[in-house]
């Protein structure tokens, strides 16, 4: 039909493609206009030109790899699952989506199981098994992790970088505590959340865990610890979709139980929340999956919808604030990637700004470049630290050394940039509501 | 629970403006906005008018004083609704907001600013950084594209303009960016080298890695001739533009400047990052990531709160005024389908013709009806239903998702968002 003809009124376009399958990404790649939104927001092209970014990296390749001789290509491992495409993309691309398919893909077929690389990135992915053995001796841990011939050794064998510190383990996990606390102090059937701690929070700080237990416990809510696993969040990032899945199907269970109870499902890292709304529902597909997705928070922004956060915070704040002033006081706050994604990059310096003499303040909309698992690999080191370099300049210009965020590897980007120590907003909360 | 005097739906030039104007009367505002916004995609370059939408007139332009043809807008214009002062207040906002960031303000007349295609644009404000390439200065011209970013060829946009008649001798060339850069890299690689200053290789094989703008500057300067200045793809550096320009202009001993580029459009986000910190000063709160989905009202049928999907769970956020500036067909505030268009959120009554072939003209630079799809306000910018009864009498719109005019036939984009946005924030706060 030439532009000028009149159409012909029986003509219709028809669907073309099946509806409803689940896994088939063709919807997803047809509705990208390569507008570039996300080649703009995405922190790694930024700094390294031989990342082809995510419009290629998720609908490009998508289509490429419907011929059978296409393999993947090998720069999907520089992506860093940041997620930023997902928040950039007018278009409802499953931009991440794609990339955790397509890394799996290539994990699965193209990278050697007998690889240095294939048993670091399963190593690190595992973090939380490796911190299960190490805390069975945190302090032997530490210390052995902190030998020069320790991080020798995982430089030049593993691939890990020898230029962070690991992070400490504790010497009694948060779940330990928690027994030993003899479990929650308060019951009520109408207000329950299930506390999904994640590892980080369990091994390393356990104070985060704490506080949200005591946090919840001052609003009156019984808090559950139900059996967990990973989220899922490093496996994801380096392609081991097999172990997500089978991480993921026990948290779906576990998690289902409760919200089957009535329990709402809270996250005190805004990776594991994102872990369980986002990708559990686009990667998986156990039965309670969606119902688990929709019944999850992070945990401040549970509170902000849920109660009058605002009204206890100004009740509180009419109390003594001298530990407040001194222990946190003015704080360099920065909202990681994945809370950003979840709508809550504004929430911490809003709420916890009404406590006098608290005052956190944003650094900006960069990305910390540390994502996870990738900024601990020694030929991402680089380009994670470039990444950060924005970040580290505006932490710099705050007039503190306290930093603030809620992400587990953002505060140690963090403190690895600028030598600040680094706080979870439960901590302030804590510090503001509990007595 | 969520409550600010003033939420607004959309996180664009129309909403960001609005938030500001309601911010400034003393109103607590909330930003909820499902993306980046599409200044991403955007020139970077603000309008008021620059063409009158009667495409057989010979008058039609470019308008050499946009204020002067305000009287010849059909009355359901967006312009025409909020008047003349009102564009004027809004661009007064802007200018504030903006700094010397942006130009064009001393005067009502349009400046002509050359495109990347090579065509004539006119504008009422343009970026400091594309100042000296203004048409009207007769001083020859040096276009100076990269090889490897073929969205600027710079040979060909200089063709065109020599066509057009511009008052002065203009040449294009293309050079290889230096610093031996993937072929695939992008463009916001470029810009952080540039941004950064990073040592590059530089064009002569010499041993020493030197800083990228000198080059860049060692790249380009061959190829100068006698020409008193230089245009680029609008691509020098981000936080530190100023610098890199200023540098390439010792470096080079003429004026440089950059041609606003299409997407994505690095002028559009220095602009962004302005408004961002404008937001920021101005006490707003902004809250991104996910689609306001829906709404909830009171017993009176007044609105009383919008519904924010995340991950099925429907947050609810309420407040005393809402504002909608969700965008159009482009930033998804209308949606379409076979029979109809529409406006997702409230559901908003928007008219268009009934048959799907009567939506458009045959001809590409036609007088399309779907551009002129939106909702339609009243006097005081809130959208009304089929009978011309405002849908809800506390919820205002501004920016792309009105109807009424054809913004990429008149370009008038982007100052129809400023003035309504600036319009419904301050209206807004006025009736808390």
């Amino acid at each position: 039909m030439s532009d000028t003809e009149t159409p012909d009124d029986e003509f219709e376009p028809v669907q073309v493609f099946d509806e409803g399958e689940t896994m088939d990404l063709r919807e997803g790649a047809d509705s990208c206009y390569k507008c570039t939104t996300c080649d703009t927001s995405c922190p790694v092209a930024e700094v390294d030109d031989d990342f082809p970014g995510p419009k290629f990296q998720g609908p490009e390749q998508w289509r490429l790899k419907r011929k059978d001789d296409v393999e993947i290509d090998d720069s999907i491992m520089s992506c860093s699952n940041c997620m930023r495409c997902d928040g950039a993309c007018p278009s409802d691309v499953p931009l991440s989506q794609m990339h955790n398919e397509a890394r799996a893909s290539y994990v699965e077929n193209q990278q050697s199981k007998l690889s240095r690389k294939y048993w670091r990135n399963r190593l690190l992915s595992n973090y939380r098994l490796m911190a299960a053995l190490g805390s069975k001796a945190p302090r032997l841990t530490n210390f052995v992790l902190g030998l020069g011939i320790t991080k020798w050794v995982n430089d030049r064998v593993l691939g890990i970088t020898s230029e962070r510190d690991f992070p400490e383990f504790a010497a009694q996990t948060f779940r330990e505590w928690w027994r030993e606390r003899g479990g929650n102090r308060i019951q009520d059937a109408e207000k329950r959340v299930a506390y999904f701690h994640g590892c980080y929070s369990n091994y390393n700080t356990p104070e985060v865990g704490k506080a949200l237990v005591r946090v919840f416990e001052s609003f009156g809510y019984e808090v559950a610890v139900p059996e967990q696993r990973c989220s899922g969040t490093p496996m994801f990032a380096n392609g081991m979709l097999d172990d997500a899945d089978r991480a993921a199907e026990v948290n779906v269970k576990s998690l289902g139980r409760m919200v089957d109870e009535g329990y709402d499902v809270v996250a005190s890292c805004t990776s594991c929340s994102m872990s369980l709304r986002q990708e559990y529902p686009e990667l998986f597909d156990y039965d309670g999956t969606a119902e688990v997705s929709a019944a999850t928070s992070e945990a401040l922004e549970y509170l902000r919808f849920n109660e009058d956060l605002q009204g206890a915070i100004a009740d509180a704040d009419a109390e003594a604030t001298d530990e407040l002033v001194t222990e946190f006081g003015r704080m360099a706050y920065h909202a990681p990637c994945h809370a950003r994604n979840q709508g809550l990059e504004g929430q911490a310096v809003e709420i916890l700004s009404e406590l006098t003499g608290v005052d956190p303040e944003d650094v900006g909309d960069s990305c910390s470049g540390i994502s996870g698992t990738y900024g601990w690999k020694t030929e991402h080191y680089d380009t994670s630290m470039q990444i950060g370099e924005e970040m580290f300049d505006h932490m710099d210009a705050v007039d503190t050394e306290t930093g603030l965020t809620e992400c587990p590897t953002c505060a140690m980007q963090m403190e690895h940039g600028t030598d600040y120590e680094i706080r979870h907003p439960l901590e302030v909360l804590e510090a503001a509501l509990v007595d | 629970m969520m409550h600010d005097d003033i939420v607004v739906v959309g996180g664009g030039l129309a909403g960001t403006t609005a938030a500001i104007a309601a911010a400034r009367e003393g109103a607590s505002v909330r930003i909820l906005t499902h993306k980046e916004s599409t200044l991403r995609s955007a020139s970077g370059l603000i309008d008021v008018l620059g063409y009158l939408p009667d495409t057989e007139s010979a008058t039609r332009g470019p308008l050499q004083n946009p204020y002067g043809h305000l009287d010849a807008l059909p009355d359901d214009h967006p312009y025409s609704i909020v008047g003349e002062a009102k564009i004027r207040d809004a661009f007064e906002l802007f200018d504030t907001l903006t700094g010397d960031q942006y130009l064009g303000g001393h005067t009502d007349a349009n400046a002509l600013l050359p495109t990347f295609g090579g065509s004539m644009k006119p504008t009422a404000r343009y970026p400091a950084s594309t100042a000296p390439g203004l048409l009207s200065r007769p001083v020859d011209t040096l276009l100076v594209g990269f090889d490897r970013l073929v969205d600027f060829d710079a040979p060909a946009a200089a063709d065109h303009l020599e066509h057009a008649d511009v008052p002065f001798d203009v040449r294009g060339v293309t050079v290889e960016f230096p610093g031996g850069f993937r072929a695939d890299a992008k463009l916001t690689r470029y810009v952080n080298a540039l941004d950064r200053n990073e040592d590059v290789d530089p064009p002569n094989q010499a041993a020493e890695a030197i800083p990228a703008r000198e080059a860049l500057a060692t790249a380009v300067e061959p190829h100068l001739e006698n020409e008193g200045r230089v245009g680029f793809p609008a691509m020098l550096g981000d936080d530190h533009a100023a610098a890199v320009r200023s540098d390439l202009e010792t470096l080079l001993g003429v004026d440089v400047f950059e041609v606003p580029m299409g997407p994505p459009s690095i002028p559009g986000l220095r602009l962004q990052d302005t408004l961002d910190s404008a937001l920021r000063d101005n006490g707003v709160r902004v809250e991104s990531g996910n689609p306001v989905v829906g709404y909830e009202t009171d017993a009176r049928g007044v609105l009383d709160a919008v519904l924010v999907d995340r991950n099925g769970n429907h947050r609810p956020y309420h407040a005393d005024q809402f504002i909608l500036a969700t965008g159009g067909l482009v930033g998804k505030g209308l949606e379409t389908n076979r029979e109809t268009a529409r406006e997702p959120v409230f559901d908003c009554h928007v008219d268009n013709p009934p048959a799907r072939y009567e939506w458009f003209s045959m001809e590409a630079f036609g007088d399309h009806e779907f551009a002129r799809f939106g909702v339609h306000p009243d006097d005081h910018l809130r959208p009304v239903d089929e009978t011309l009864e405002p849908e809800f009498d506390n919820l205002r719109a501004a920016g792309a998702v009105l109807g009424g005019y054809d913004f990429a036939a008149e370009k008038s984009g982007s100052g129809v968002s400023l003035a309504t946005g600036y319009a419904a924030g301050t209206a807004a706060a006025r009736d808390l």
